[in-house]
């Protein structure tokens, strides 16, 4: 293992240059997938403020009496999909109506809004189907006189997040396979270059095993580079971006952490592959 | 030791290269392989390290068979031939020491022992001077000499050698056919590939002639070396 390792930096140490090429390379295969990563991130962080506004807003009879409101609210807060439950009396309806819409106060009077029963939805139950079939249930409640939750923008909110969805697994994909193609050509070539080396190893009795370590450590250590450098490149473009653009989020430490991971997962699989490949062939 | 029983060697894109090839070179012998270019040499040294396998037939080295043998057997094997090529094959960014070590490294020799080692095959090849110099800035009978030290280093039964005095002067060529000399007087077994009719003669050594893959003359069953035709003519042409 130690060879295998000493090995390993002795070919980096020869051709610095072409090691570098491959760093380098594997770098902005996956700056260019964590760009994109990061505009994945920052459509679903966005969509998911705009989803944490879906409400189901239930519209309680005049004179309702306190004791009919508390078992609802307390039946509804079992409701497996209820992040949270409550109740807008009348005078709280007001008070709000007012504060919001400043310049008409004057035309609120006193017991013209209805009180309400407020339901918003756990992440996950925001879609229209499950918000519809969560209205029903409380629109079984005698006392409600009416329930809203904006069906249609709960439709379009759920149909820009499938395509968002769908989008970002498609393009996610492609630039993968786009990083892992460019990725492995880089370490054919490396395997390409040590193809005499290789042949030599062979003829003194090397076994595969022995021959593919060193080059495994190699792609393991270019891809660990590879990924702590695009992160570095991603973490500048969005400061750029901050400053000049728009306010944006960057990945977390365990995000940072799995896209050097795969940099590493990358750089071995490229390795294996080409020397699998060449050892098969020679 | 090294038995052909019936080799025939065909390949994809040239055609028949052996046909009914037969030979046994046993323990601490020294034989020559000669014959044109062509011919097939190569073809029987690439044999022996299984480099290729036989169209049909089978080659028998040290107990493994090109018929019954598993992959893992194949560096086992070579760890048991020391194998020289006209070419040197050495790494040419390390030094003379570091290519000999290689051998040793290769094959799991413990690293207190392979700086000793090394040492002492630099001393038996004659380059103990020149151990730390590139391949590059050695002449081609040092170079040679480097590569038969790395295939010395472990301690072969035999060595298998594709026209090793090929690149060099007759000079030199003298002083690598005596080291391989002196490794055979060590018990040492030498396949030697080469088209030099005058080493051959010189050495006295058993001689398998081959011509258009198939063996034309074996010493060992005819007596002493005397050249067939094709090998006559080629000693013409030189």
């Amino acid at each position: 293992m130690r060879l295998a390792v000493r090995e390993a930096l002795l070919a980096v140490r020869r051709a610095p240059m072409l090691s570098a090429l491959s760093i380098t390379t594997i770098a902005f295969s996956l700056f260019a997938f964590s760009l994109f990563g990061l505009v994945a991130l920052n459509i679903r962080n966005a969509l998911r403020t705009v989803e944490d506004r879906v409400e189901i807003r239930a519209f309680v009879a005049d004179g309702t009496g306190a004791e009919a409101t508390g078992a609802a609210l307390g039946d509804i807060s079992a409701f497996p999909e209820a992040a949270s439950v409550r109740l807008v009396t009348q005078s709280q309806a007001l008070d709000r109506a007012r504060r919001e819409l400043g310049e008409f106060s004057d035309v609120f009077e006193e017991g013209i809004l209805p009180a309400s029963i407020e339901v918003r939805l756990k992440v996950g139950f925001r879609d229209p189907a499950t918000v519809r079939a969560v209205a029903k249930r409380i629109e079984v409640y005698d006392f409600i006189d009416d329930i809203r939750f904006g069906e249609e923008w709960v439709e379009k909110l759920h149909r820009l997040r499938t395509i968002a969805t769908l989008a970002g697994v498609a393009l996610g994909l492609t630039f993968a396979i786009v990083a892992i193609i460019i990725i492995g050509s880089t370490i054919r070539m490396a395997v390409m270059a040590r193809a005499r080396e290789i042949a030599i190893m062979r003829l003194v009795g090397a076994t595969n095993g022995f021959i593919r370590a060193p080059f495994l450590i190699e792609g393991v250590l270019k891809g660990t580079l590879g990924g702590l450098l695009a992160l570095v490149l991603a973490w500048v473009a969005l400061a750029i971006i901050n400053r000049f653009v728009v306010q944006a989020t960057f990945f977390d430490a365990w995000m940072g952490t799995v896209g050097v991971l795969a940099g590493a997962s990358i750089g071995l699989a490229g390795s294996a592959l080409s020397v699998g490949r060449h050892l098969r062939r020679v | 030791m090294i038995r052909f029983s019936h080799v025939h060697k065909s390949f994809a894109h040239t055609g028949a290269a052996l046909a009914d090839v037969s030979f046994q070179v046993n323990k601490g012998e020294f034989v020559f392989i000669t014959g044109p270019s062509g011919a097939g040499k190569s073809t029987i040294l690439r044999l022996c390290f299984f480099e290729e396998r036989p169209t049909q037939g089978e080659v028998k080295v040290y107990g493994v068979s090109s018929a019954t043998f598993r992959p893992p057997d194949v560096p086992r094997l070579r760890r048991r031939l020391g194998i020289i090529f006209q070419d040197f094959r050495l790494l040419e960014d390390r030094s003379v020491e570091a290519n000999v070590a290689f051998a040793l490294e290769v094959t799991g020799t413990p690293p207190s022992q392979i700086a000793p080692r090394v040492a002492r095959l630099l001393l038996q090849v004659g380059l103990s001077a020149k151990a730390t110099a590139l391949p590059l800035e050695l002449s081609g009978g040092e170079q040679q000499r480097v590569a038969i030290a790395r295939a010395l280093a472990n301690d072969p039964v035999a060595l298998v050698a594709d026209e090793p005095t090929g690149n060099l002067d007759e000079r030199a060529t003298r002083g690598i056919f005596q080291l391989f000399r002196d490794i055979n007087a060590n018990g040492t077994a030498v396949l030697m590939a080469t088209h030099d009719l005058d080493l051959v003669r010189r050495s006295g050594c058993r001689t398998i002639e081959i011509n258009r893959g198939q063996v034309v003359f074996d010493s060992a069953s005819d007596g002493g070396f005397r050249p067939s035709q094709p090998l006559k003519a080629m000693e013409g042409d030189a």
